[in-house]
């Protein structure tokens, strides 16, 4: 509505107060977000040891070479793509008949999202820890749990055996993801305009109908948006992994994040892990252009 | 209603084994058969925590910390979501879009460069690092949710206090902050939370026991100890004490806050 105003030579009012209201963001956000970031895709071509920081300089794409080469890498994308996406899938489906279920006005339904809501104001790392001690594979309760059902017959290393510490990473970040679902889903449903509902009963629309051609389509810019936008954030949340198992044992839980954690907090080599970094955000962006293709990006929430 | 009990045991299970847990005597811990309800109940965890670490000094800066970037975050996000929502000039679309990219990118790849930074400000070991990463970091996404809030609320409102000889920066701060205290609250409390939760950059800027956040203490609880879990359940209680409050408080808030902002955007 303003358009004329920024376009004047002189620095009109409201521009002057557009600059002051915006440049307190703008200012710290390029200096402490976008140059470390891009400063850290350069590095991803450098020798950048903080152990060695003697010997900086230009190495091409060594650093990728090294990265690509890491005979774990295989099993790391692997572990990647599990992760994300059983993650993902089970949030969402879970999330999505809960929300169904709340739809629906019950007595003590306050209390009952509260309690189901609040393991996302939680930390990954404390819910790492919290599930660490679950899955102990001496004094679990989970595995006293299963013993007593009788489901299992002798405990099992959970953390410890590579053939059961994915599945158990990915049963905590299940355990925390689905609220965020839950929250989005029914907030989206309960938007939904009652006319829709009435016109639905009016052609004799059966539950089942209703969710196909009322709900769903409804709610699909908002599962739309939440599913993307909850696939960068899983790619991107070494916590739970980190405090459970820090990528072991034997790498068989290290994902691309956790990897990239270890070498750079732990390993102090920032190249290597600029490299990871880079290798993440271009499988990001592949994702992000395919998603929209998929989607098409008019049906997306705006963002 | 069965689906619905069983995710509710799944979901509180296991904040109550770790009450529990932090509440059990030393012994009884590693005692078989497990114990579901407690026979002894003992608050020698607690006193643990704070007898082998600095647990209070840990909390007070993770208060400080958080609170401090809370506020900080918060004032510079109330006036660039307004501008954003209000105006559209040159600019204006790659701005969010920019805000938007930085949800996307793997904040780790800056680490190293930030380190540098820090150590040349001289603020490694000290809680500005963190006041000022947690801050900046938290600038795009609370815009983004602000906005959405500021966009509910007609423009006609503040333009009726201008017209009345209110400056613009006068009719925010009278007219529609007021209108936006469940908006502010819900974003406040967001930047609290994860302020409150974050780790890797505490890590990474602090390894002064008198610096220390409490996620960053729990870390080292974990590599210097063969973790004892008495004490760590005793630790982990008292740290989500503060957000669990604001949560409960702030549940509606929080959700409505969230749909508003990010989603619809």
């Amino acid at each position: 509505m303003n358009n004329a105003d920024v376009r004047k030579p002189r620095l009109s009012r409201t521009a002057a107060f557009i600059l002051f209201c915006l440049l307190p963001a703008l200012i710290p956000v390029v200096v402490l977000t976008y140059f470390p970031i891009f400063k850290g895709i350069i590095m991803a071509f450098q020798n950048y040891s903080l152990f060695n920081l003697n010997d900086i300089r230009f190495i091409g794409f060594d650093n990728f070479k090294t990265v690509l080469q890491d005979p774990n890498l295989p099993t790391i994308m692997q572990n990647t793509v599990l992760w994300v996406f059983i993650s993902l899938i089970l949030q969402f489906a879970i999330g999505f008949v809960l929300s169904l279920l709340l739809y629906q006005k019950f007595p003590g339904r306050g209390v009952y999202q509260g309690l189901i809501y609040y393991s996302w104001a939680m930390s990954g790392f404390l819910i790492g820890i919290i599930w660490r001690w679950m899955f102990n594979g001496q004094i679990g309760v989970i595995n006293d749990l299963l013993l007593k059902m009788g489901l299992i017959s002798e405990r099992i290393g959970f953390l410890s055996d590579p053939k059961w510490a994915m599945f158990s990473v990915i049963v905590a970040n299940i355990w925390y993801g689905v609220a965020f679902f839950a929250i989005m889903l029914t907030a989206a449903m309960q938007s939904i305009p009652e006319e829709l509902f009435e016109a639905a009963d009016m052609d004799g629309a059966n539950g089942l109908q209703k969710m196909l051609h009322v709900i769903i389509p409804y709610i699909l810019p908002t599962i739309i948006t939440t599913t993307a936008l909850r696939v960068i954030w899983i790619f991107n949340f070494p916590d739970i992994i980190y405090a459970m198992t820090n990528g072991g044992p034997a790498n068989s839980t290290h994902i691309l994040s956790t990897f990239m954690l270890d070498k750079i907090v732990f390993g102090g080599d920032y190249g290597l892990a600029g490299a990871i970094g880079v290798i993440s955000i271009v499988l990001l962006l592949l994702y992000t252009l395919f998603y929209l293709f998929a989607t098409k990006a008019s049906k997306a929430g705006d963002f | 209603m069965i689906i619905l009990g069983i995710w509710l045991l799944f979901m509180v299970f296991p904040l109550y084994w770790m009450i529990l847990t932090s509440l059990k005597p030393k012994n009884d811990i590693f005692k078989f058969p497990l114990e579901y309800l407690p026979e002894r109940i003992s608050f020698e965890n607690y006193a643990n925590i704070f007898a082998i670490s600095k647990f209070h000094v840990y909390i007070g800066n993770s208060l400080l910390v958080s609170l401090l970037s809370a506020f900080i975050v918060l004032i510079i996000a109330i006036l660039s979501s307004y501008v954003l929502a209000r105006f559209t000039f040159r600019g204006s679309r790659q701005i969010m879009n920019g805000f938007f990219l930085t949800q996307m990118i793997p904040m780790f790849i800056g680490f190293g460069p930030l380190y540098s930074i820090m150590s040349q400000l001289n603020l490694l070991n000290k809680q500005g690092s963190l006041v000022l990463m947690y801050s900046v970091l938290l600038i795009p996404f609370c815009t983004l949710m602000l906005k959405g809030f500021f966009q509910r609320i007609p423009s006609s409102l503040e333009e009726a206090a201008m017209i009345d000889g209110c400056s613009r920066l006068g009719g925010l701060i009278r007219i529609i902050l007021p209108v936006m205290k469940p908006g502010i609250s819900a974003t406040f409390i967001f930047a609290f939370v994860q302020n409150w939760n974050e780790l890797f950059l505490a890590i990474m800027f602090i390894d002064r026991e008198e610096a220390k956040t409490i996620p960053v203490a729990m870390n080292s609880f974990i590599t210097k100890f063969d973790i004892d879990w008495g004490a760590m359940s005793a630790a982990t209680v008292l740290s989500v004490i503060p957000t669990m409050i604001l949560f409960a408080l702030c549940q509606r808030l929080i959700v409505q806050g969230l749909t508003d902002g990010a989603v619809k955007g």
